[in-house]
């Protein structure tokens, strides 16, 4: 039986057991590889998507869940307000290294300007402790969080 | 003489200090820039002059890469300097990872080509600059020939030629087809680093805008048509191996298409990986565990501390350590570090399809050619039968140094016609790592007068040099694991350096990010620091009365304790540390200031450093180093163990493997000092930095001397006393 889900705006069918997490039918089955597979177990945020614009982890989140929700990955968080301050924020910060959690982290990070236009230190924290950067990126992600919500891009 | 091999050699030599581990090759340096043999791009109107740029009619300049981006930013610092020299516009650069080839892309250091020990930039510097500055030279000759001017009377810059007398200007895009003609001239003057436009500059980088969303791809990314999926179960024990498999209720799964059973995993492969994880966990696995199961991490460290009373091989001994070690007020402390996995963000993985005729593999290594030639072992196939496309790496630090998982993938992948990926879960991934080993390292020190007179450091730890680059462990010494003993910055008049070889019991060893001074330097700052105690001085008095003759150790750190408010008063359980080192040919000085609570838990408050790393070819680059690997060094040593039980590692995925996180982390500051020096390696750095400077300030706020890692909270509770 086909599952339809609405994913950046867009209809898609496709065929997939109830219980399979989200993250796997993007990556395998729809061919969207920008959410990245870090754990599996919802600890490392590099799945992190938008169901109905809060941040979910897509590798806990079996599909059969977000039947008739709005689900937004990074291909297409640009296209939101929050999204796209943040995305040039991380570029004007360089807040990047390897890049691999920063799907996740943009997304985790828009969430929470769109729902706290003005956020504070422990805001942020809250917001972004669920989501691990290996190389370390930390400082830059605060800043660049800041940066964003200030509007403080050329 | 041959000016390239001139080159290479001083690109080694301009290393300067601290780099033990490069000096101590003597493989054959090799030569690419502009060898004969280098495959000719026929491209019509396409100037390739060399491996490394590939100008089009357009003007588009493509820059392949000898070296891999895994985070650390030498995508663009080596764009900047080849593009520098070769005066290209910047806006046009364009960067392609280069494929397998030792011979035009290996590492002149290493001669292979590999990405590692912070080492890119240090041994392209010169090599690229005459590259770029040949390449420029020919554009030059294209449109002085066309103008019938002199060469000498032309301009470039901004990926245009110029002749001023006349006012004419022609694009290196109009210049490609006449300058893909020209012989590449001999002995190319380089630019005087005062005229760098490009390099010491904060460049944006090149691969993040594709960063922000979604459209980077990393090896894990690799998608074929008819590619199906897989994931693996390895023997939990080291060594052993696959006994019985019994399969009758996964291959009844939907969407699990094949069992592969290997020698010492098994993989299932399914319609995707979901499918594939089902099946695996659907699987009934007898393992043939072997002699190692009942190996666990104490019997290790007993076997450790035994191997380490023994004498090892003498590294470095200048003066008469017996004499000085006789005299003066006597110091001995061991230090010990713990196993520990990379866990780069990115699980290990490798896609590839085996044909009859070939093997393709897509994935993201830091060892072309080594992935290439034993994915070919593994296929029976010619070396020239293997194809490899490198991506870009979802963090490396030293994992993806290893074929390990390349090698299982072309073994599972042969079993099947269609292309798999095979994508190691989280728990595979650090349960079948190549682990930092565990280190013991043993000062014995004496004081005269305020000062060390004697210094005898013994470092005892798996040589992971022997198993990776056999030819490079000699005379029973591993270059990396005492590299930055060897090289201490202090001046000891006395001052011995030993190695003894230890293997940990089944466990598999591995460079991890910072390679060898990681356990150097945090033996030799710890030790520093408890000398100073002894001493009766300041910490960094202590240490800048050793640093006459190290002017730029002795600059950092100056500019590190006015920076960090060093010496300014401090609330109870609230410290300072400090630590320099002359890692990678950089030169480094870091404070970290920490409180310690009541109960032993450890809260950052704030991080300065101070950096030398010669000529800053991204100084932003540089900041971005050091920040981030200071956070990767501080997990390390607030939270990272891997610990074996059964023979098995204990440990399966972040929430027992930590992380630091944004909440944890403090407000960090990075200074790059302005230097006209060669550069120094960077990316390796601040991961040494982290560790000695946060047990340094636990020292000053508790007076507890931590020789372990990683940091135990039950020793730091108050009241406790070292």
């Amino acid at each position: 039986m086909a599952t339809v889900l609405t994913i950046n705006g867009e209809t898609k069918s496709f065929d997939a057991p109830p219980d399979m997490p989200l993250l796997w039918v993007l990556r395998d089955i729809l061919g969207m590889t920008g959410t990245k597979f870090g754990c599996g177990i919802a600890q490392c945020g590099a799945c992190t998507v938008h169901v109905d614009g809060k941040a979910v982890r897509s590798c806990v989140l079996p599909v059969s869940a977000v039947e008739n929700r709005t689900v937004t990955t990074i291909e297409h968080v640009g296209s939101t307000p929050a999204g796209a301050k943040v995305q040039k924020a991380w570029l004007e910060a360089e807040v990047i290294q390897c890049g691999y959690c920063q799907s996740g982290q943009i997304m985790a990070a828009a969430a929470l300007l769109a729902a706290t236009p003005n956020p504070d230190d422990s805001d942020i924290d809250a917001a972004m402790a669920g989501n691990i950067c290996r190389c370390g990126t930390y400082v830059r992600i605060r800043e660049a969080i800041k940066q964003a919500a200030n509007g403080r891009q050329s | 003489m041959n000016a390239h091999h001139s080159v290479s050699r001083r690109a080694v030599l301009t290393g300067g200090l601290a780099t033990g581990f490069l000096l101590a090759f003597h493989l054959p340096l090799r030569a690419a820039v502009n060898e004969p043999v280098q495959p000719r791009d026929t491209t019509e109107g396409k100037f390739a002059p060399n491996a490394f740029i590939r100008i089009d009619k357009t003007g588009r300049t493509v820059l392949m890469m000898p070296q891999v981006e895994m985070g650390q930013g030498t995508y663009t610092s080596i764009s900047a300097v080849l593009a520098e020299e070769l005066d290209a516009d910047w806006s046009k650069v364009e960067v392609q990872h280069a494929p397998p080839n030792d011979k035009l892309y290996g590492n002149p250091t290493f001669g292979l080509q590999v990405t590692g020990n912070s080492n890119s930039i240090r041994a392209w510097w010169l090599p690229l600059r005459q590259a770029g500055a040949t390449a420029r030279a020919m554009l030059v000759q294209a449109a002085a020939i066309q103008w019938g001017v002199e060469p000498a009377s032309c301009t470039a810059s901004k990926g245009e030629v110029a002749h001023a007398a006349s006012g004419r200007k022609l694009g290196y895009g109009e210049l490609a087809l006449a300058a893909q003609g020209q012989t590449p001239p001999k002995d190319v003057a380089i630019k005087d680093p005062r005229d760098f436009v490009l390099i010491g500059q904060p460049l944006k980088r090149l691969d993040t805008p594709d960063k922000v969303n979604g459209k980077a791809i990393y090896g894990i990314d690799a998608i074929l048509p008819g590619m199906k999926f897989a994931t693996v179960a390895a023997c939990p024990v080291f060594g052993g191996k696959v006994g019985k498999v019994d399969d009758s209720a996964a291959v009844k799964l939907p969407g699990v298409r094949k069992v592969v059973v290997l020698d010492d995993m098994v993989a299932v492969i399914g319609d995707h990986m979901w499918a594939a994880k089902k099946g695996l966990e659907a699987l009934k696995i007898e393992w043939n565990e072997g002699p190692n199961a009942e190996i666990t991490t104490k019997d290790i460290w007993e076997d450790l501390r035994k191997a380490s009373q023994k004498d090892g091989a003498v590294a470095k001994s200048d003066g008469d350590i017996a004499k000085a070690l006789a005299s003066g007020d006597r110091f001995e402390a061991a230090y010990e570090l713990p196993f520990l996995a990379h866990a780069s963000m990115e699980p290990i993985n490798a896609t590839v399809h085996v044909r009859p005729d070939a093997c393709e593999i897509w994935t993201g290594t830091q060892i072309m050619t080594r992935v290439q030639s034993e994915a070919a072992k593994a296929a029976g196939l010619p070396v020239d039968k293997v194809i490899v496309n490198n991506h870009l790496l979802g963090g490396g630090f030293g994992r993806k140094l290893e074929p390990d998982m390349v090698i299982a993938a072309v073994k599972i992948a042969r079993q099947v016609d269609y292309p798999v990926k095979v994508v190691w879960t989280r728990e595979e991934d650090i349960q079948h790592d190549v682990y930092r080993p565990v280190y013991r390292d043993q000062i014995t020190a004496s004081l005269v007068d305020g000062k060390v007179s004697g210094w005898k450091y013994k470092v005892a730890g798996s040589a992971v040099l022997a198993r990776w680059l056999p030819p490079a462990f000699q005379k029973g010494i591993d270059i990396d694991a005492i590299d930055a003993a060897v090289d201490a910055p202090y001046d000891f008049a006395n001052f011995h350096v030993e190695y003894v070889r230890a293997e940990p019991l089944s466990v598999p060893t591995g460079f991890w990010r910072g390679v060898g001074p990681n356990n150097n330097v945090f033996a030799v700052e710890c030790a520093m620091d408890e000398l100073a105690r002894k001493a009766g001085k300041d910490p960094i008095e202590f240490r800048k009365s050793m640093l006459t003759k190290n002017p730029r150790m002795l600059a950092v750190l100056g500019q590190v304790a006015e920076r960090s408010g060093w010496g300014q008063k401090l609330p109870p359980r609230v410290g300072r540390g400090v630590c320099v080192q002359p890692s990678f040919a950089s030169f480094i000085a870091t404070v970290v200031e920490a409180e310690i609570d009541d109960i032993g838990e450890i809260t950052l408050r704030r991080i300065t450093s101070v950096v030398d790393t010669g000529i800053a070819v991204n100084p932003d680059t540089v900041k971005a180093q050091i920040e981030g690997g200071l956070i990767f060094g501080l997990t390390a040593a607030l939270y990272g163990e891997i610990t074996i039980d059964k023979g098995r590692v204990q440990q399966s995925n972040f929430h027992d493997y930590r992380m630091m996180r944004i909440n944890e982390t403090p407000k960090v500051e990075v200074i790059v000092v302005k230097s006209g020096e060669a550069p120094g390696g960077i990316g390796e750095a601040g991961v040494n930095a982290g560790p000695p400077a946060l047990r340094n300030a636990i020292y000053a706020a508790t007076g507890v001397a931590l020789r372990r890692l990683p940091i135990d909270r039950k020793l730091l509770a108050a009241g406790k006393k070292a």
